[in-house]
């Protein structure tokens, strides 16, 4: 089937739409490198349906060159259960942020997550508010000075990697936006998926929270600050990668080893492992460096394949009218 | 084991002709009154007499024996000439416990016949009844036929035979009941006895317990040495049109209305709902009926319910959400989205007692506003009612087909007393349903979103995975030209009065306005919409043959209102609006017609007597003559 699908590249997939985001945002990164991964997929074109909540990352599917729908705040996964429900052949994409997804839309993020629907959600995470002018959001870090919280927020962020883990997901990955090759690689992966696929895209708003991620992004510093997870491979940190992850078993904690004299000791990244997952998606700086890479991945029945048995099961017979309406007690009267 | 009834000599009974009776059972939630009344009501419908049904059960599921809030009744009216509701007052009520009695007493005529269970009234169920003394004792009943019979004995004694526990044993005082009531109005049991046989199938001695008890109840009739007074009725077949027939209440009727739309339009449907009271059947009925083109999705709630029917719409299947008052107020954001993007959405709204949690199992017609108003922007959609639980088969279709023809949602009320009341009906012929097929575009040339049939406006529909049909839509105001965003003030303007003009054009869609009693001039008419029909219709049957010039119109279509309606009000002096809310309806007729109207309203969760609707019409016929 595959052979029937024309070679397309990144041209393709771009539309006729003037791209309206601010300059400097890593929003632009993110489409440039979906753009760019589309035809790699090697799926039919038509197939591809982009789906977007409200905010700055939401005007995305706008710039696709697919079937598209910008809905209404923090409502993308429910509508997009609905389109894959309406047409389980449909690859649905669902486009989100930091508010959209985890402040108005959480219910349906974490329902959609624990119901496994076939989707690739994207989460672009710059830890902000950003077409309402820079509030703060629900994963900005405590103290954020922003125009609604001009003597810091005092809410705590929340984790969506840890989230999703907690609402049962069975793909869940981080990556950050303008690490091209990197985004391209969990994208592809997410794509194959069977079930929710969701990726954590940290993402840059040079307005209102620029250098939020500054330690993870900046080439001289990230090595430090940054731990690229790959499945079997110990993991390992810092420039020359002489820094690893350990699991200290009488605490259940993890704790930074030079490589050094420690090769044994090095966590091995399993991710199949879900207590491994949830330590690893905890890590943040100071102390440790933020996890980038598939976090957690689950072999399970999606929510649509379910669904379908169901209805298979359902339409062995097909239901009459007529039978339907003459079905219990009816009389005759002359 | 299978009992038989004796065969004893049956004493000489008075018998009496009636026209037309109303039978309300009444007992604690876990006494059984639903099933009791949907039993009788099957006799009945085979008995050949025209009925209507009305079961009124409490909002709590379990709540303790022998309480008030506890009671759950079954009120049905059946009778010789057309039913059209469960009846004004009770000429008999069965009362199983104190708490029955209390609760439903005022409800019964004087000189009516109750029947108890005096085994019910212990000392502890007249407390919790907050009686002081044993009514059924103290004389405080003499104004009605009292039938106090120790049911609770009865039913022990005729079950014995099986071997059930006295907890087990007692379950069948309903059946026992049933038998008495169906004696007293000369029903066959076969069908209930089927019924029973059915229901019990994995345990037959239940069953055969059940039904020697039902018997038993029967006989106690026949033999036993009634007061003076107590007697057999008998009502006379009604005249109904030929065909063949069956018992349909609003719920059932409205989700086959949505399965033959969909048959009608050729469309999947996905149906996504979350449960709320008294909306929930709905998803109940259609859940079971995946072998039609219907899937279901119980959503997380009434947000991602309305979403992901919108989603399954832009997919190209037909979505559909349902839900009741409040549900449907989280609902607005994602109609107004299906609106802005013109993708097809049927919404249901079962109505309940609000504001808020309100009355959830009690009925009301107070989204009217809500349904028409409800909205931000600039947001018209097509606003349909059901009259009577039947005709919720008709508008599920009308919704499904002017959903999907003018892409645009459409709201279908129905209420909580149209889901739960049941009817009989003659059943369609399938064939003869019109079709309305459902035309997607797959042409790539030249396509734009924005493309518009020329004299419907409806937007065309291309489906996801279509091939060269790639485009975007969304909630930002787009382009009339070619459909991409536009923050142009002319296009918003230009798009704004389409949207107005799509719903406003949906009136030459629809049938004229037809007078559904009496003539169409005359001095007043009496204008309704959803469930108040049946009384409306039955008051002004009444009104006629006591020689009063009025007319009964029942209007299904709300927004956009059928093109000849305010010519044809206005063929009338005075206008008369019954309505189960505050008046919201006789808002829309005053300012779209200019027309005076005057407003009979209620909202005590109950549905309108015929006689409130008799009584309103006299006053204001005697007002009109006053003036002339």
């Amino acid at each position: 089937m595959n052979q029937t699908i024309p070679k397309l590249t990144l041209k393709d997939f771009a539309t006729d739409q003037e791209v309206r985001w601010c300059p400097g945002c890593g929003d632009y990164a993110i489409l440039k490198t979906i753009q760019k991964v589309m035809p790699e997929l090697n799926k039919p074109k038509e197939n591809q349906v982009f789906i977007s909540g409200i905010g700055c990352s939401s005007r995305f599917p706008y710039y696709m060159n697919t079937f598209g729908f910008h809905t209404i705040h923090g409502r993308a996964p429910a509508i997009a259960t609905g389109v894959k429900l309406a047409n389980p052949e449909l690859d649905v994409w669902v486009i989100t942020g930091d508010g959209d997804g985890f402040s108005i839309g959480g219910n349906h993020m974490m329902h959609v997550i624990r119901r496994n629907v076939d989707l690739q959600i994207l989460v672009f995470n710059n830890e902000i508010y950003g077409l309402t002018k820079g509030q703060y959001s629900p994963t900005s870090q405590t103290g954020t000075l922003s125009p609604s919280s001009p003597l810091g927020s005092i809410d705590s962020p929340l984790s969506p990697c840890l989230i999703a883990l907690g609402s049962g997901g069975t793909f869940i990955a981080r990556s950050i936006d303008t690490e091209a090759k990197h985004l391209a690689e969990i994208v592809r992966k997410s794509s194959v998926h069977k079930g929710a696929s969701f990726v954590e895209i940290l993402q840059n708003c040079p307005i209102y929270n620029d250098g939020v991620f500054e330690q993870v992004k900046n080439k001289k510093v990230a090595p430090d600050f940054r731990a690229e997870v790959t499945h079997g491979d110990a993991i390992t940190f810092g420039k020359d990668r002489e820094k690893g992850i350990s699991l200290n078993r009488d605490s259940l904690t993890l704790e930074v080893l030079p490589v050094d004299g420690n090769e044994g000791k090095l966590l091995i990244h399993d991710e199949h492992n879900k207590v491994q997952a949830q330590l690893l998606a905890s890590m943040k700086g100071p102390d440790f460096p933020v996890a980038v890479g598939v976090l957690y991945r689950e072999k399970k029945a999606s929510f649509i394949e379910d669904m379908q048995k169901h209805v298979n099961v359902s339409r062995r017979e097909k239901g009459s009218l007529k039978s339907l309406l003459e079905s219990g007690h009816t009389w005759e009267v002359d | 084991m299978q009992t038989e009834t004796k065969q004893i000599e049956v004493p000489q009974v008075e018998e009496k002709e009636v026209r037309g009776i109303v039978v309300r059972f009444a007992g604690d939630s876990g006494d059984g009154m639903q099933l009791t009344g949907t039993n009788f009501t099957q006799a009945t419908a085979l008995h050949g007499n025209d009925l209507s049904t009305f079961p009124d059960f409490p909002a709590e599921i379990r709540a303790p024996i022998g309480a008030t809030f506890g009671v759950s009744a079954f009120q049905i009216f059946f009778g010789a000439e057309d039913v059209t509701t469960a009846g004004d007052d009770v000429d008999v009520l069965v009362a199983m416990n104190p708490a029955a009695l209390t609760t439903n007493l005022h409800m019964i005529l004087e000189g009516g016949l109750l029947i108890v269970d005096s085994g019910a009234f212990t000392d502890k169920n007249l407390a919790k009844a907050k009686y002081e003394s044993n009514p059924l004792e103290d004389g405080s009943l003499n104004g009605y036929r009292l039938l106090s019979i120790n049911i609770h004995k009865q039913v022990l004694e005729a079950v014995a035979p099986f071997g059930l526990s006295h907890k087990e044993a007692l379950r069948s005082k309903n059946m026992w009941t049933l038998g008495l009531v169906m004696w007293l109005f000369d029903r066959d049991r076969s069908a209930t006895i089927t019924g029973l046989r059915s229901k019990f199938v994995k345990n037959p001695v239940v069953a055969e317990a059940n039904i020697a008890a039902l018997n038993a109840g029967h006989a106690y009739g026949e033999t036993a040495e009634l007061p003076v007074g107590i007697h057999v009725y008998k009502v006379p077949k009604a005249e109904v049109e030929p065909g063949y027939y069956r018992n349909i209440t609003g719920t059932q009727a409205l989700a086959w209305g949505l399965l033959a739309g969909s048959e009608q339009a050729e469309i999947d449907l996905l149906f996504a709902s979350y449960p709320i009271t008294p909306a929930s059947g709905l998803l109940h009925e259609l859940a079971s009926r995946k072998d039609f083109r219907v899937n279901t999705f119980q959503a997380e709630d009434e947000i991602a319910a309305v979403c992901a029917a919108i989603g399954a719409s832009f997919a190209g299947s037909l979505g559909i959400t349902s839900s009741a008052g409040p549900g449907i107020a989280l609902k607005a954001e994602g109609i107004a989205l299906a609106a802005a993007t013109e993708l097809p959405l049927v919404v249901v709204n079962t109505q309940r007692g609000g504001p808020s949690t309100g009355l959830p199992t009690k009925t009301e017609q107070s989204d009217f506003n809500m349904a028409l108003f409800g909205r931000h922007g600039d947001t018209p959609i097509p606003v349909i009612a059901a009259s009577t639980s039947a005709d919720c088969f008709w508008m599920a279709i009308e919704a499904v087909r002017l959903a999907t023809k003018y892409m645009t949602p459409v709201m279908l009320l129905s209420d909580g007393y149209l889901a739960n009341a049941s009817e009989p009906w003659k059943i369609p012929q399938v064939d003869s349903l019109a079709s309305f097929k459902v035309e997607y575009s797959d042409d790539p040339q030249e396509f734009r979103p924005s493309i518009r049939n020329e004299k419907t406006k409806a937007r065309v529909w291309a489906k996801p995975g279509t091939p060269g049909m790639e485009h975007r839509i969304g909630g930002i105001e787009r382009s009339f030209e070619t459909g991409d965003i536009s923050y142009d003030p002319e296009n918003h303007q230009k798009m704004t009065e389409l949207r107005k003009l799509k719903v406003e054009n949906i009136s030459s869609d629809i049938p004229l306005q037809e007078v559904s009693y009496g003539r169409d001039s005359g001095k007043l008419a009496v204008l309704g919409w959803g469930s108040t029909f049946g009384a409306i219709h039955q008051a002004v049957k009444r009104a006629v043959s006591e020689g009063l010039e009025v007319s009964h119109i029942q209007v299904q279509y709300l927004s956009p209102m059928p093109r000849n309606l305010g010519e044809l009000l206005s063929n009338f002096e005075a206008i008369l609006i019954p309505e189960m809310n505050t008046g919201q309806f006789i808002r829309m007729v005053r300012s779209e017609f200019l027309l005076d109207a005057e407003s009979l309203t209620k909202v005590s969760g109950q549905p309108f007597k015929i006689s409130e609707i008799v009584d309103a019409i006299q006053r204001k016929y005697k007002d009109l003559e006053k003036r002339a």
